[in-house]
């Protein structure tokens, strides 16, 4: 049945018809994903001993914290009053999965990221707060908080602290993303998203997300400054993002195998809309190049022996590809929960606008911007010394 | 200063820091007092909800019209306080009703279904916010911008609202919005301006049938006890157990 | 607190205070944070905010507050009550003024301000009239282009406040 409104098929409730969350809600989960993978990845490392990831410890933290401190821009600039949103701090709803972001946030930041990578960098930061002259020494100097104590004793305890941090950290970077997943599972009005697995779904992605930056920026990195990439990391990395890769296919299988399974009151919508409105992001971008192909080239790493060339160009592809991936995923959660009619009856269209606050460039610059950050902070606090090429 | 000193004095400040605040804090609950809605209005004495009979919905539009009047709804379409959805049924086709709401019905409906009226059977249906009692709106307002008051209103507070958007998301029957020029959350509040000063909603006054009354369920003279009592009555989509308190009488099983 | 153990020597004495100490001054300085968080909180949290709910209690007044556009039909009858006694008697009884009227509470509060303007039947008794699928097969619905001559209007038969009637006038 056709309808009268421009971008809708069927019959949409009249409010419905204008999606409510841009791209720049796509932006979010995708950023907080790859902040939670990133530190779980470091936090094998500190946590589980897992020497061989050790080159891209440190990377993984800035790459982390660059990231988070971007994430609440898009939040910001999607909101109708963002001068208001100091309100979730001061009167937060408590039962609102929402009203936990402002808190779950400062707690990651301050109690877990920040201590972690200052506990880590002490040594270095102290001694250049000695060393380095004019502004970048005052950054320095202020970043030691006012204590020069870097003797063995110190260090030990600095170790013992920084190991306890990664440790509330691991659920810490559960909470911060899972509580994103929840945010759509709990809604029962919405069928696309009510499920007790988008929590579980959304970190196991976010894990596949933060390894395969890792991995792709650690190899970058490594050609960037012209040295040899440690393939032993290399290797190990790509073996990890494997398994996470695994097991996030096996539950977003498990819940379409339910689905269709049970085939509910939504099943017959949803189902049309997957095979025609969200067919190219869905089964082309997500499942085909975004999970299968990346999945298999990393099994085939696994099962052949390939030259250490081959080994990088495949982890180089699988790594660029997961990450299109993942970011389709939340695009398809996000965008396709708004697609279709909540009567079961018609569909609308995503009008994305360019150069608008909550337009496809805004979301295109906000995705640079960490980068640009992480250089910022590679410089301030570079992850190797010569030190540090320790194996 | 020795260690114990020190720790000493933080403990020491640390409890006269949380006296302080938990007693400033108990203080001012105590003297902010009671807000009223409107003088001589007393919230607890009132319930308020809708009742809709769908046998005499004529899909006029004129509820549609009034309230984007009463409470400057803007004109433009995809935001509706309320609005009229009409329906045609094949006969068997429960499950698949052709439904449509040109601009919400706002200009009435034009004539869509003369050919095939002998072979099923069409409806008005107009819908609004249901002032659910267990509101999902309001459970995931992060911050208490939207609420349902002492006497049973679901309403937003515009000057709290960040338009975060989540309430739109939440709600199962789609009755809210984002007003585009103010950017806060928006939706039906039972004319609360009006109720509370012992008038109906702009639409029960527009409504020339009567199809749609404001009801007062603590009221025992209302003629709401009445219809629910002899009318075989639905709420839409009950699975979703929100506890709506928009009564229909007369709806059929293809209503979505 | 935050996972950051802090404070004085440990069990096994060999750690000193000395190697500690920066670990006391970031719980200091996280301390410091929360407590100008609860200040922040305790001066902009709105008053009375979770009284009678989580909400701005004075949001009800907010709402209420609002002016109308419609008076209701017993503002009109308090006026007009020729037109109220025609009008109780006949089918439309049940019809408020402003249905066809619109929205008059400017008039109601100032008659002389704000003079209403006489809808065209033409164009207003169709609205709800004109035969449409749908519509309950009881109500009274016509065909304007059959039961309405060209130029001619609703008002020359019927009379608005009091329509019902058995054929032409």
């Amino acid at each position: 049945m056709g309808s009268l409104i421009p971008g809708v098929d069927g019959y949409m409730y009249p409010n419905e018809v204008e999606l409510q969350w841009s791209v720049l809600i796509v932006l979010y989960p995708f950023i907080t994903g790859l902040v939670a993978g990133a530190f779980i990845l470091a936090s094998l490392e500190r946590v589980f001993n897992v020497d061989a990831v050790k080159p891209t410890y440190r990377l993984a933290l800035l790459t982390a914290l660059a990231f988070l401190l971007v994430a609440p821009l898009p939040l910001q600039l999607h909101l109708g009053h963002p001068e208001r949103s100091l309100e979730m701090y001061l009167t937060p709803h408590l039962s609102s999965a929402m009203a936990m972001f402002g808190f779950v946030y400062l707690w990651y930041l301050m109690v877990v990221l920040l201590l972690e990578i200052w506990l880590d960098y002490r040594k270095d930061i102290v001694a250049r707060a000695e060393t380095t002259p004019g502004w970048r020494g005052l950054a320095y100097r202020v970043l030691t908080l006012g204590s020069r104590n870097v003797s063995a004793g110190a260090l030990a305890v600095d170790d013992k602290v920084g190991r306890f941090v990664t440790l509330v950290g691991i659920p810490s970077a559960f909470l911060l993303h899972g509580y994103v997943g929840f945010i759509f599972g709990s809604v029962k009005a919405n069928p696309w998203w009510s499920t007790p697995l988008m929590p579980i779904v959304f970190l196991f992605s976010a894990i596949v997300s933060g390894i395969a930056l890792v991995l792709v920026l650690y190899m970058s990195v490594c050609v960037a400054r012209g040295v040899p990439i440690d393939m032993r990391c290399a290797d190990t990395v790509a073996r990890y993002l494997l398994y996470a890769f695994v097991i996030d296919f096996s539950l977003e299988m498990l819940d379409l195998l339910h689905r269709v399974y049970e085939a509910d009151e939504s099943f017959k919508s949803l189902d049309f809309m997957v095979h025609t409105r969200l067919y190219a992001s869905h089964i082309l971008v997500q499942i085909v190049a975004g999970t299968l192909v990346p999945i298999a080239l990393l099994a085939l790493v696994q099962v052949v022996s390939l030259s250490e060339s081959a080994r990088r160009g495949f982890y180089a592809a699988a790594g660029a590809l997961t990450l299109v991936g993942i970011f389709a995923m939340r695009w398809n959660v996000v965008i396709g929960g708004q697609l279709f009619s909540k009567s079961f009856l018609g569909y609308t269209t995503y009008k994305m606008e360019f150069a608008t606050r909550e337009g496809l460039l805004t979301a295109t610059l906000l995705l640079l911007l960490p980068f640009g950050i992480l250089w910022g902070l590679v410089k301030l606090l570079p992850p190797w010394t010569e030190e540090t090429a320790r194996a | 200063m020795s260690a114990t000193d020190r720790r000493e004095f933080l403990s020491r400040t640390g409890k006269y820091l949380l006296l302080t605040g938990t007693a400033a804090a108990a203080l001012e609950h105590v003297l902010a007092g009671r807000a009223e809605a409107a003088p001589g209005y007393a919230e607890a004495a009132h319930w308020w909800g809708m009742a809709i009979d769908v046998e005499k919905c004529i899909g006029c539009g004129n509820c549609v019209r009034a309230c984007k009047e009463e409470n400057d709804v803007p004109r433009e379409p995809y935001y509706f306080r309320t609005w009229v959805e009409r329906y045609h049924v094949e006969d068997g086709e429960l499950a698949h009703p052709q439904v449509d709401s040109p601009n919400g019905g706002y200009d009435g409906f034009p004539e869509r279904y003369s050919a095939v009226a002998a072979t099923g059977k069409t409806f008005f249906v107009p819908k609004l916010c249901n002032h659910c009692v267990d509101s999902p709106c309001e459970q995931v307002c992060p911050v208490g911008a939207t609420f349902r008051s002492p006497d049973g209103v679901v309403m937003v507070d515009r000057k709290y609202c960040l338009g975060c958007r989540y309430c739109v998301q939440a709600c199962p029957y789609g009755c809210r919005f984002i007003d585009p020029r103010t950017h806060v959350a928006d939706k039906c509040d039972l004319c609360y301006h009006r109720i509370t000063k012992g008038l109906t909603t702009a639409c029960a006054e527009a409504c020339p049938t009567g199809a749609r009354q404001l009801v007062d369920l603590k009221d025992p003279k209302d003629p709401v006890h009445e219809f629910l009592r002899t009318r075989t009555i639905q709420v839409l989509k009950p699975q979703m157990a929100t506890g709506p308190k928009v009564f229909y009488a007369g709806l059929d099983g293809s209503v979505r | 607190m935050a996972g950051t153990p802090t404070g004085g020597p440990s069990s096994t004495s060999r750690t000193s205070f000395r190697d500690v100490e920066h670990l006391a001054r970031v719980a200091a300085l996280f301390l410091a944070a929360v407590v100008v968080f609860l200040t922040a909180q305790r001066l902009l949290v709105p008053k009375g905010f979770g009284t009678l709910g989580h909400y701005r209690p004075g949001a009800l007044a907010d709402n209420a507050g609002r002016p109308s556009a419609f008076a209701g039909r017993a503002a009109c009858e308090q006026c007009h009550t020729d037109v109220a006694d025609t009008k109780k008697k006949g089918k439309h009884a049940g019809v408020g003024c402003e249905a066809c009227h619109g929205a008059l509470a400017a008039h109601a509060s100032d008659p002389a301000a704000a003079k209403p303007v006489r809808p065209d039947a033409r164009t207003l008794c169709v609205r709800c009239h004109a035969s449409l699928v749908g519509r309950p097969a009881a109500f009274p619905q016509i065909k304007p282009a059959e039961h309405v001559p060209e130029g001619a209007s609703c008002l020359d038969c019927h009379v608005a406040h009091d329509p019902g009637m058995g054929g032409p006038k």
